[in-house]
């Protein structure tokens, strides 16, 4: 893949050199670096984020280009792949910067390359926009030059308390009335979604009166179900990859626990619906981003109609859902589109204050930054098991389909 | 703190909840209680402490689950499971143990005949699945599928029989190191076959709510209840075999003393391939158990090799009724321990259990000691 990194470069090299003769309609081209895993564990992922990224370089290039001070540019992306190593990915990046004298970068796929990156983007004052890493650690270490547009980690699941307070407050109760049970797996990923429950619990005033955590070889949660009987939680929250999914759905089932609302992770990983049929029925089951909502902008319209076009243009995805993979590396570009033009000029310093202030409408979502670099204006989205289909149903502005409450 | 004084709390505010806790205990003890009386077996026997027990526990699960994908009824998987992983021991007896080329050149050519039988009853339940249209492709997929399975179970028993026929009677380290070995090797290729996802067999049956209660009744879930009833089949039958036949005989007269055995005629090497067929077979079906209650995972194995090891400490050695008490009683802590201090305790409880345990038999035995004196 180095090849097609060098190819790319000699043709962005070509462009800048003959500047108004290489690149379509006149524009100069902006040149974004990325390195990013083409192969090796995290490939599938990472070719979902550069076709996300190169079908939105596409539109915007369709749309007019980038405007930055009266000047037309297009993107153009010098990509290497990362191999999904840590290690590599710095070293390409520190590549990136040194010899190829990229300015501003686009992230890689997953939290753990995004942490390998991130000092050096940092070193070297050069902004990126992150499209693929979740983790909260990725937020507390005074980064500066990164940002991230995706949904951060310990938000997975607390839109699952939002959505308890609505319904509490439409069945007349107060939201602090809510009692919160909640059971995750003791690992960095789980914790996160534990803390973003806890806190937004707290902001309520709703009583948490489960909060235990899983073993890592759980294979059995009929004590904590047996207290959920007995405590009778509004809210339960399971978070333990596939396992705890599995063993959630089939215990809850089992031992005939009746809460009316169950949110929890994983529910694809574990195949609830084909394992359990009927049982999964209810769950609500939290993912980035759906075809489904009704979010839109001016460049891919609305979410349904980036699905649609990014199927015309990436054949290979006819016959399945969009990943959100997809949908937010596009996204990342947009708001790199969106910055440019605010900034009014291609100052690395400049452009990064413009993305610091971004306040964007997408097809994937509310983009703002918080002082952190995370994006806090979009909510996890919620879609609940009806009928053995996966439904929007929150942030229930956008939802596709109405909460079934309490849950069957 | 408070957590643990409010769980306790909610004990004594409900007895209904005890009830159901020490149920639910005994219901999955009765299955740590399988797994442990085949480990008893094996270091009673053949003096071969096997720290793989754990992970025959999860092949027979696989062997269950594999089945049922085929379109196989879930309950079928429990025989199977016993019967497949009974073979497993065999053929690594006869190809492996045995030190004669021609009985040798028989069991390889047994182990062909098996092949083909599995092959056989892989194309049968790849044609009989409920709901499946015949497709060659997938016929030739799952045949290979059935094929790959029998291939590893005879790759693994052939590297287990390696390793096994060498640590008999041998000391502690040996056979601990041995099979640790083993153990890691077989959650790794079950790993590669199946993948690190969690599987588990669904049964079409409904709770049977036991007593009506409010805000809880006792209910217990069929599938456990079947596991019960499977376990004690299989426990009366294990029994019985010890009791009346031949080979039971000759494994108890192995245990107590493998020299004179062999002096009066026994021979040990075929009693120790057979039990340790027979206790890949007890620990293959209480896995077929394990994979309709619980999940399974490749790298779930040790936890049940822990808890059998705890369930022998606590009874001792061929002492069946033992075994059965030790194992209904850990499934009841566990389930009360991980009810007071938290889920994230319940494996804990085990190995403070054996702890005690063992505590307490030093202390006795120094009792006994100073009485001798």
């Amino acid at each position: 893949m180095k090849v097609t990194g060098l190819a790319v470069a000699a043709a962005t090299a070509l462009a800048v050199a003959v500047p108004g003769v290489a690149a379509a309609q006149d524009c100069d081209t902006i040149t974004l670096g990325a390195a990013i895993s083409l192969t090796g564990k995290y490939a599938t992922n990472g070719i979902h984020t550069q076709n996300g990224y190169e079908f939105a370089i596409q539109k915007i290039k369709d749309n007019g280009g980038v405007m930055v001070d009266g000047k037309c540019y297009n993107f153009q992306v010098i990509y290497y792949d990362d191999e999904s190593k840590g290690d590599r990915g710095a070293t390409l990046t520190e590549r990136l910067i040194n010899q190829d004298g990229v300015q501003y970068m686009l992230g890689p796929y997953s939290s753990g390359l995004t942490k390998a990156i991130a000092p050096v983007t940092e070193q070297y004052q050069i902004p990126m926009i992150e499209a693929e890493g979740a983790s909260r650690a990725l937020f507390n270490q005074g980064y500066r030059y990164l940002f991230a547009v995706l949904s951060t980690s310990e938000q997975y699941l607390a839109s699952a308390v939002a959505l308890a307070a609505l319904q509490a407050e439409k069945e007349g109760r107060d939201p602090s009335t809510v009692k919160v049970a909640v059971a995750v797996e003791n690992d960095p990923f789980s914790l996160d979604i534990r803390a973003g429950v806890l806190d937004d619990a707290a902001k309520y005033g709703m009583q948490i009166v489960i909060d235990e955590k899983l073993p890592r070889d759980l294979s059995d949660m009929s004590s904590i179900l047996t207290k959920v009987k007995l405590l009778k939680p509004d809210l339960l929250i399971v978070s333990g990859h596939s396992k705890g999914a599995a063993t959630a759905v089939r215990q809850i089932e089992e031992m005939d626990v009746s809460v009316p609302m169950i949110a929890i992770t994983h529910c694809e990983a574990a195949d609830v619906t084909g394992n359990f049929g009927d049982a999964a029925n209810g769950f609500l089951c939290s993912t980035q981003w759906a075809e489904t909502l009704t979010y839109e902008d001016p460049i891919f319209g609305s979410a349904a109609n980036f699905e649609a076009e990014f199927k015309a243009a990436y054949p290979d995805y006819e016959d399945k859902t969009v990943p959100y993979q997809v949908a937010q590396a596009a996204a990342a570009v947009y708001v790199f589109k969106d910055a440019f033009e605010r900034a009014g000029s291609l100052d690395k310093e400049a452009v990064r204050d413009a993305i610091a202030a971004t306040d964007l409408a997408t097809f994937y979502g509310q983009i703002k930054f918080s002082d952190a670099g995370n994006n806090i204006a979009k909510p996890m989205v919620l879609r609940q098991i009806q009928d053995g289909a996966y439904n929007v149903v929150a942030p229930p502005d956008f939802a596709s389909h109405p909460l079934e409450w309490p849950r069957p | 703190m408070e957590q643990i004084w409010g769980n306790i709390e909610l004990l004594i505010d409900y007895p209904m909840v005890n009830l159901q806790i020490i149920l639910d205990g005994l219901m999955i003890g009765s299955v740590f209680a399988l797994a442990a009386y085949g480990l008893a077996l094996v270091w009673g026997v053949m003096n071969v402490k096997n720290l793989a027990q754990g992970e025959f526990v999860i092949g027979g699960g696989y062997v269950a689950w594999y089945l049922t994908g085929l379109g196989a009824h879930p309950l079928l998987g429990v025989p199977a499971a016993f019967v497949t992983m009974a073979l497993l021991g065999g053929a690594v007896h006869g190809t492996v143990i045995q030190r004669n080329v021609a009985a040798n050149a028989r069991a390889a050519g047994a182990l062909a005949v098996i092949a083909g039988v599995c092959f056989v009853v892989g194309l049968y339940l790849a044609q009989t699945g409920p709901g499946q249209e015949p497709d060659t492709l997938g016929l030739v997929l799952k045949i290979g599928g059935a094929t790959a399975l029998f291939a590893l179970f005879v790759a693994a028993g052939g590297t287990y029989g390696l390793i096994i026929s060498r640590v008999i009677e041998r000391d502690l380290f040996t056979s601990l190191l041995a099979t640790f070995g083993l153990a890691i090797m077989m959650a790794q290729i079950m790993n590669l076959l199946f993948g690190s996802d969690t599987q588990n067999i669904k049964l079409p049956y409904e709770t049977v709510q036991l007593l009506e209660g409010d805000p809880i009744g006792v209910g217990a879930p069929m599938g456990k209840l079947i596991g019960v009833i499977l376990a004690a089949i299989l426990a009366i039958g294990v029994v019985f075999f010890m009791r009346s036949t031949r080979m039971g005989q000759a494994i108890r007269a192995t245990a107590q003393d493998a020299r004179a055995a062999r002096v009066l005629g026994i021979n040990t090497e075929k009693v120790y391939a057979f039990t340790f067929s027979l206790n890949s077979a007890i620990c293959g079906a209480a896995g077929a158990i394990i994979v309709m209650v619980w999940v399974i995972q490749p790298f779930f194995g040790i936890t049940h090799s822990i808890r059998a090891f705890v369930i022998v400490t606590a009874a001792g050695l061929g002492n069946l009724p033992g075994v059965i008490g030790a194992g209904l009683g850990l499934g009841a802590l566990e389930q009360y321990g991980s009810h007071v201090f938290g889920i994230g305790y319940q494996q804990a409880i085990a190995v403070l259990l054996l702890l005690f345990v063992l505590a307490i038999r030093l202390a006795v035995q120094r009792r006994k000691r100073q009485v001798l004196k």
